[in-house]
C-alpha cells in the first residue's frame, strides 16, 4: 500500500460527505451507547469509589489495592481466576478439539445420517444452561440419577462417585458439562470452514498422493487455522464471562469449599451480596472491572500478535 | 388477531381501573417473600382483618423469595414499595431502618405482647428503637419415622449416646438410611447441623451473647464440639451425601428411604402432605442425661411499616392486628411450623407443631450463632460456617481447623465492644 493511486494526488475528487451514513448509523450507535458502553464506564468509574461512614468518597485505586492487597479478598480473587483458567484449559483442550474431530467426521462425504447428527450435536447449544445443569445435575444425583445405575449396568458402578459434591472433582465435572453444552459451536464453525476448502486443492493434493491423515494435518487444518483461532478467543471471552451454568449447578457460594468459584460466581456475590451477605456494589464494580481487562489483555494478546501471524488463504 | 388482542388490552385496562376505583378508602400493600403463603393471606388472615376495619383494604403482593431483598431494595429507593414491608431478621432490615425506609414502632399497640429475645431480629443494636412486629421463628430438632422406629424397636433419642446407638441400629437393620441430610448445597450441614445441635453445646444465649461480646471465641471447646459431634454424622448419611442436595433429602425422607431428618419446623405442612407415614419429633439430644436443654428457636419473619407510605395510619391499625394473638392464632395454624412469637401462647392442632413448641417450655430457646451482628463483615461469618460444617461433614477438614478458620475470619474485622 506504498504507492498511491496514479490520479489521487494531483486532482483530489471531491466528494459530497455522505450524510446518509452518519444517519442510519446513528439509532444503532445510540442504543449500543446507552446499553454497552455507558454502564461499561459507569462500572469502571464506579470501582473508583467506596462508601465511608455512609458517605460515597473518591478512593482512587484504593478497592483494587483492597483486593490484592488484603489477604482475604487476594485468596478468594486468585482462587477464583485460577479456577477460572481450569475451566478454560478444558474447554480448549476438550471442546475444541473434539469440535474439530466432529466436524472433521460430518465432512466425510460418504457420512449417511449427517444432517441428523449435526443437529444432535448442536442442540444442547440451544437449551437454556437452567436446563443444562439441573439435567446434569439429576443425571449424576447419587441417589435418583442414570448414571450410578448406568454404571451398574457395565459392572463399574465403583466408578461411581458424587462428582459434584467433591472437592477435586466439582470443577471438572462442571466444566465438562459446559463442554457438553457447547461443544456444538467449534463443530459448527469448523465444518462451515472446511465446507469451504475448494475441491482443486484436494484434488491437487490427492494427486500428489496427499491422502487420509496427512491429507487433513498439511491441508486442511492450516486452512481452518483462522476459525480455530476465531473459536479460541470466543471460549476465552465467554469462559472467562461464565457465572450461569456453576450458578444454576453448584450455588452462589460455589461450593464444595469454594471449588467451583469462578469470577463470575465471585463478582455475584460480591456485587448482589448473598443470603446475610450485604452487596458491596464498590468491590463488585471493580472485581467487574478486573475481569474486563482481563479479558481485554486476552482478546488484544490474540488480535494484535496470533491472529497477524496466521496465514491466510484466498481462492 | 391483533383486533382481538387490542380488545383484552382493553379490557384488562378497564377490569384495573374499576378495582382501583372501588378502593375508596386505604388500600395497604404488603410486600413479601412468601408466595407460598399467598393462600393463605388472601383467604384467611385479609379477610378477618377486613370484616374488623372496614375502610381498610389489603392487597398482598408477594416476590420470589431469591430476588426479594434486591427488588425491594430498588422499589423503596424509588419510592414505589408498598406500605407494608415484611422483615427478614436482622441486618438486612436494619439497613432499611437506618437508611430510613423503615418507620420507628416501638411505641406501636401490641409490641408489648412480644419479648425483647422475640423482638431482638428487629431492634436496634442499643435497643431503643424496634421496626418490625415479630411475626413467627421457626425451631430446630429431629423429625423421624415412627414407623421405622417402631419396627426396629427404638425409643426416641435423648442424649447423644442414645442417639448414636440408635444410628448404629438403623444403619445395621439396612433398610433405611439412618440419616437424610446432604452437604451439596452446604447450608443444610450449618443450619440443620451445627445451628440444630450447637446450642446445647455452648449453651444458647449464654454463649451467643459471650461469642459477640467477645469473652468466647469460635476455637473454644463448646464451639468445636458440635463441629466434632458433625464430623461422626457421616457414617451414617445416605450413599453420595456429597452431591446430595436439600430437596434430595426431603425426597428420601418422605418417601421413607430415610429415618431420621435433622429439619427445621417450617418442614411440618411440607412433610404432613407428602409422607405416608407416622412421625414425630425430637430436640436436639444432650450430652449426658440431665443437662440442660436449648433449642434454636430462630426468629424468621416479621412485619414493618414502609416510612413513607402514604396511608401510615391504617397500616399501623393493621400491624396493631398483627400483634394480637388473634392473628398469632390463624397464622401458626395455617402455616403449621411457623410458630408465632406472641407472649400468649396459642393453640395449635397439628401435632408434629405442637411437639416442636412443647420444647420451649423445657429448654431454653436461643437465636441462630452468626445472625446477630457477627455477619456484618467480610468474610461473612453465617456463609463461612456454611462451607466450614460441609467441610467438616466431607472430612475434608478437621474441626479444629474449620474452627480456627472462622475465628480469624472473624477477628480480621471484628471488634468486640469492650
Amino acid at each position: 500500500m506504498t504507492s498511491l493511486d496514479e490520479t489521487g494526488p494531483s486532482t483530489p475528487l471531491k466528494r459530497p460527505i455522505r450524510w446518509h451514513i452518519l444517519i442510519f448509523l446513528f439509532p444503532a450507535l445510540l442504543v449500543y451507547t446507552a446499553v454497552m458502553i455507558l454502564p461499561l464506564f459507569q462500572t469502571l468509574w464506579l470501582s473508583l469509589f467506596n462508601v465511608v461512614d455512609d458517605q460515597t468518597v473518591f478512593v482512587g485505586l484504593g478497592n483494587f489495592k483492597t483486593l490484592f492487597g488484603d489477604q482475604r479478598w487476594a485468596a478468594d480473587f486468585w482462587n477464583a481466576l485460577k479456577n477460572n483458567f481450569i475451566f478454560f484449559v478444558i474447554h480448549m483442550l476438550v471442546q475444541n478439539p473434539i469440535g474439530i474431530a466432529l466436524a472433521a467426521m460430518l465432512s466425510i462425504p460418504k457420512l449417511r445420517l449427517a444432517a441428523f447428527y449435526r443437529t444432535a450435536i448442536f442442540l444442547p447449544t440451544l437449551l437454556s444452561f437452567v436446563i443444562v445443569g439441573f439435567i446434569w445435575k439429576l443425571i449424576l444425583s447419587p441417589i435418583w440419577g442414570v448414571a450410578p445405575w448406568m454404571l451398574g449396568l457395565v459392572g463399574a458402578k465403583s466408578l461411581f462417585a458424587p462428582w459434584l459434591g467433591l472437592p477435586h472433582s466439582a470443577l471438572i465435572t462442571v466444566s465438562l458439562i459446559s463442554v457438553w453444552q457447547y461443544v456444538g459451536i467449534p463443530m459448527m464453525l469448523i465444518y462451515a470452514a472446511l465446507l469451504n476448502i475448494p475441491e482443486e486443492v484436494i484434488e491437487a493434493a490427492e494427486c500428489d498422493g496427499v491422502t487420509g491423515w496427512s491429507q487433513f494435518w498439511k491441508i486442511k487444518l492450516p486452512l481452518i487455522l483462522p476459525a480455530i483461532g476465531i473459536i479460541s478467543i470466543l471460549t476465552f471471552v465467554g469462559n472467562f464471562n461464565a457465572f450461569d451454568l456453576v450458578y444454576t449447578v453448584q450455588g452462589a457460594l460455589a461450593g464444595p469449599d469454594g471449588s467451583t468459584d469462578i469470577l463470575g460466581t465471585l463478582l455475584y456475590r460480591t456485587f448482589f451480596g448473598f443470603q446475610l451477605q450485604l452487596g458491596d456494589r464498590s468491590m463488585g464494580a471493580t472485581i467487574a472491572t478486573v475481569m474486563f481487562l482481563i479479558i481485554l489483555a486476552g482478546v488484544s494478546l490474540y488480535l494484535f500478535i496470533i491472529q497477524r501471524r496466521i496465514r491466510r488463504y484466498q481462492f | 388477531m391483533t383486533r382481538t388482542i387490542v380488545k383484552a388490552l382493553l379490557l384488562t385496562t378497564s377490569t384495573f381501573a374499576a378495582v382501583s376505583a372501588a378502593h375508596a378508602d386505604a388500600t395497604l400493600t404488603i410486600e413479601s417473600w412468601r408466595n407460598d403463603d399467598l393462600a393463605i393471606w388472601q383467604e384467611k388472615l385479609i379477610p378477618a382483618f377486613e370484616a374488623k376495619n372496614p375502610g381498610i383494604k389489603v392487597t398482598f403482593a408477594p416476590t420470589a423469595p431469591t430476588e426479594y431483598n434486591a427488588a425491594l431494595n430498588a422499589k423503596l429507593d424509588a419510592g414505589s414499595a408498598g406500605d407494608l414491608i415484611t422483615c427478614r431478621p436482622f441486618d438486612a432490615s436494619l439497613e432499611l431502618y437506618n437508611k430510613g425506609h423503615l418507620a420507628d414502632l416501638s411505641g406501636l399497640p401490641g409490641m408489648e405482647n412480644f419479648s425483647p429475645v422475640a423482638k431482638s431480629a428487629w431492634t436496634t443494636d442499643d435497643g431503643k428503637a424496634t421496626f418490625c412486629v415479630p411475626m413467627a421463628s421457626v425451631i430446630h430438632g429431629f423429625i423421624y419415622n415412627k414407623d421405622a422406629f417402631e419396627k426396629l424397636g427404638i425409643a426416641v433419642p435423648t442424649t447423644e449416646e442414645e442417639f448414636f446407638a440408635a444410628l448404629d441400629k438403623i444403619k445395621a437393620d439396612g433398610t433405611y438410611i439412618p440419616m437424610a441430610m446432604g452437604t451439596k448445597d452446604l447450608w443444610e450441614a450449618a443450619t440443620m447441623g451445627y445451628q440444630n445441635i450447637g446450642p446445647n453445646y455452648w449453651k444458647g444465649e449464654d454463649g451467643r451473647l459471650a461469642l459477640i461480646k467477645g469473652e468466647q471465641k469460635l476455637t473454644d471447646e463448646a464451639w468445636v464440639a458440635p463441629y466434632k459431634t458433625l464430623a461422626k454424622w457421616k457414617d451414617y448419611l445416605g450413599d453420595g451425601y456429597q452431591a446430595q442436595t436439600y430437596p434430595d433429602s426431603q425426597n428420601l425422607f418422605t418417601l421413607g428411604r430415610a429415618a431420621i431428618y435433622p429439619a427445621g419446623s417450617w418442614e411440618i405442612s411440607g412433610f404432613n402432605a407428602q409422607a405416608q407415614f407416622k412421625m414425630g419429633a425430637f430436640p436436639p439430644p444432650v450430652q449426658k442425661a440431665g443437662d440442660d436443654c436449648y433449642i434454636s428457636d430462630h426468629n424468621d419473619i416479621g412485619i414493618g411499616l414502609n416510612a413513607k407510605s402514604a396511608n401510615a395510619e391504617a397500616a399501623k391499625t393493621f400491624l396493631s392486628w398483627v400483634a394480637s394473638p388473634e392473628f398469632a392464632e390463624i397464622y401458626a395454624n395455617a402455616l403449621p411450623g411457623f410458630f408465632s412469637l406472641n407472649s400468649t401462647p396459642v393453640k395449635m392442632t397439628d401435632p408434629l407443631a405442637q411437639e416442636f413448641v412443647s420444647w420451649r417450655g423445657k429448654c431454653k430457646s436461643t437465636i441462630r450463632s452468626t445472625y446477630q451482628i457477627l455477619s456484618r463483615g467480610k468474610p461473612n461469618l453465617e456463609n463461612e460456617t456454611w462451607a466450614a460444617s460441609a467441610n467438616v461433614i466431607n472430612g475434608t477438614s478437621t474441626p479444629e481447623d474449620a474452627a480456627k478458620k472462622l475465628q480469624e475470619g472473624l477477628d480480621s474485622w471484628y471488634k468486640p465492644a469492650k
